[in-house]
């Protein structure tokens, strides 16, 4: 299991969970909030994993400063810095992928390649996605997961409202995305993996797809049987392009 | 009392059994159910209503703003008060009820259009601020997250812009202006109006009933033991900032229907007003409450207490014996009145006499009847000088 500890980011109380030897893998948990899932653990196995709860999320304190996205990014960036972390594997997950996206954008000098699951941040016009703030709490488990449902957290009620609050600051409009992180994605010269669940609703794989064509380099894999949260929907098939993709050398 | 009409103005003409394929009446239900042909019709007559409750002597006549649904089909108000506004006799108040100011995307252009309303007008708009229901956070795609903020920095700036020489830079977060400089300049002074139409938040109450600001509550909607208890929070917060808050900063929005005798008038309303609740105001909670509409902790007790405020058909007996809709002969409106007034302290009532699908010609009467029996009646009473005794039975 991990272990928890607090570190405070720009005035912000943060918590973070660790486990693991070797390089750094920073985790950025999806809109539903962080945790432990069995993919960190396995993760642990191969790389130091640090996953913090995002500002507004968890354990962590809601800061002032929290208005929107780049408020994340620039956060992830101070965290590096803080932990004074290099080489990193930056992995996010739906809103934790745009987050990490934004990130990576302003300054991937302490980052050794990114991973993106089912990444929020980017509109493809006229997909017609499922809305996540209009879904009933069943079709949001219709939606998050493909295989046998299962409860996105064991968070309590407060917490639960705490990190739909958060999500909706960040995400409600533009609906998922920021109009001006497309059309950079360009600069992002890092080794770049975009994974999309095939039954994702909520960000098609062809949200996926078309993150990764903006992006030089990067590969897509969509897949099969997986849906929007793809760390616990399929977290084997997760794991597998993960190592496959850290075992790469990079540039 | 003083007696205002209110109309919502819902499309009337909705197949009742939308709800057997559609969640609700806004945000998502198609507008392929709307008939401009019928809409049009609608309308106009809603107008003449507004215009016939002028001619029948209330105060004033009420607006109010929703978007993209069944249940309330004025989007704009301020296009309804200047429709109307040339068209009533010049001693009848318009009240504007609200304008959503959150989900608009600029405050400066409701300052403006409240202004011109108050120049032609000669000073007799009522203006409205609300943060408009949680389904406008949909329709509209603002950030309810944001919504607290947004109203309270709007108001700020209208307000300014109504009271403040121009031109001045308005520095917010939400809103920035180099140069508010309102062309016209409001009509009333120091400035129109402002009443704040509520379900009854705490942090609401406690912003009208503000010394510096002292706004007319407006109670919406709500069971009558809350409607007591509402108004004497807006009585406490009053007196612990230091003074006696008056009956006329305290209003009731209700529905009423009145017919000949008790009987009558529950067999006219009944179908209508079922409709309202059980068709017009249907909505999940997902579209009712957005993250952040309301505090953490207001989501929880609701999530808790697992109420759907819009779920589960309600009677119209349910819904007379709960106080949110009054319905009799003449006496028994206005002994029902007369008793809300004496514990609840307030002596502005917003008669919403028209509901749901209540045809026209029902719609007339209602009218009629509240003008000439109930209105005189209850015209020069007033609530009790001990009124936290009242309440508190």
């Amino acid at each position: 299991m991990s272990d928890t500890t607090e570190i405070t980011i720009a005035g912000c109380r943060t918590v973070l969970r660790q486990a693991g030897n070797g390089p750094p893998l920073l985790f950025l948990h999806a809109e539903h909030g962080g945790g432990w899932p069995p993919l960190l653990q396995s993760l642990a196995q191969r790389c130091t994993v640090i996953a913090p709860d995002l500002p507004g999320f968890g354990g962590s304190e809601t800061p002032d400063w929290l208005d929107n996205i780049h408020d994340l990014a620039l956060f992830t960036l101070e965290l590096l810095e803080a932990l004074d972390l290099r080489n990193v594997t930056l992995v996010g997950s739906a809103l934790g992928g745009w987050v990490a996206a934004e990130a990576a954008l302003r300054d991937r000098s302490r980052l050794a390649r990114l991973a993106l699951l089912n990444p929020m941040g980017i509109q493809v016009k006229g997909l017609n996605a499922a809305d996540p703030f209009l879904a009933t709490p069943e079709e949001t488990v219709a939606a998050n997961f493909h295989n046998a449902p299962q409860p996105t957290d064991e968070a309590d009620l407060d917490t639960q409202l705490k990190n739909r609050h958060a999500f909706a600051r960040m995400a409600w409009a533009p609906r998922l995305h920021d109009p001006h992180l497309l059309k950079w994605l360009h600069r992002l010269r890092l080794p770049t993996l975009i994974l999309s669940g095939a039954a994702d609703r909520v960000v098609p794989p062809a949200n996926g797809a078309a993150f990764a064509a903006a992006i030089p380099g990067a590969r897509h894999l969509v897949l099969p049987a997986c849906a929007h949260l793809a760390e616990l929907d399929a977290p084997e098939a997760v794991l597998a392009a993960l190592q496959t993709f850290i075992a790469e050398p990079t540039p | 009392m003083r007696f205002f009409f209110f109309h919502l103005m819902p499309y009337a003409a909705l197949d009742p059994d939308y709800d057997q394929t559609h969640k609700s009446a806004w945000v998502t239900l198609p507008n392929s159910y709307y008939d401009p042909e019928i809409g049009a019709d609608l309308y106009n007559r809603y107008l003449d209503e507004l215009e016939y409750a002028a001619e029948l002597g209330f105060e004033g006549i009420g607006v109010n703003e929703h978007h993209q649904n069944a249940y309330g089909l004025m989007p704009c108000p301020n296009v309804f008060a200047g429709m109307l506004a040339r068209r009533i006799p010049k001693t009848t108040k318009i009240a504007i009820l609200g304008r959503a100011l959150p989900v608009l995307s600029n405050p400066l252009s409701v300052a403006e259009e409240f202004a011109v309303l108050d120049n032609v007008t000669r000073g007799r708009i009522i203006t409205g601020f609300v943060r408009g229901i949680g389904a406008e956070y949909h329709s509209l795609a603002v950030n309810p997250t944001e919504s607290h903020a947004r109203f309270h920095e709007a108001h700020d700036l209208i307000v300014q812009s109504w009271t403040r020489d121009g031109p001045f830079a308005f520095e917010g977060k939400y809103y920035n202006f180099p140069y508010v400089n309102l062309w016209p300049r409001v009509y009333q002074k120091p400035h129109p109006p402002i009443w704040i139409p509520s379900q009854g938040s705490s942090e609401t109450i406690a912003f009208a009933a503000h010394p510096d600001r002292r706004y007319v509550y407006l109670q919406t909607a709500t069971p009558a033991v809350l409607l007591f208890r509402y108004m004497q929070a807006y009585r406490d917060e009053a007196l612990r900032m230091g003074y006696q808050a008056s009956p006329d900063q305290l209003g009731w929005s209700v529905k009423i229907h009145v017919g000949e005798t008790d009987e009558i008038a529950r067999r006219e309303a009944k179908p209508h007003v079922e409709a309202f609740a059980n068709k017009f105001l249907r909505m999940p909670p997902e579209m009712l409450l957005p993250p952040g509409y309301t505090s953490i902790a207001s989501m929880k007790r609701i999530q808790e207490a697992k109420k759907t405020i819009t779920g589960g058909a309600r009677t119209m007996e349910q819904m007379i014996e709960q106080g949110t809709f009054i319905c009799g002969s003449p006496q028994t409106v206005i002994d029902q009145l007369a008793d809300y007034q004496r514990r609840g302290g307030f002596n502005i009532v917003m008669a919403g006499l028209h509901y749901g699908t209540l045809p026209a010609e029902l719609t007339r009467k209602n009218m009629e009847l509240f003008a000439r029996e109930v209105m005189p009646a209850l015209r020069d009473a007033t609530a009790p000088a001990n009124i936290a005794a009242a309440a508190a039975e």
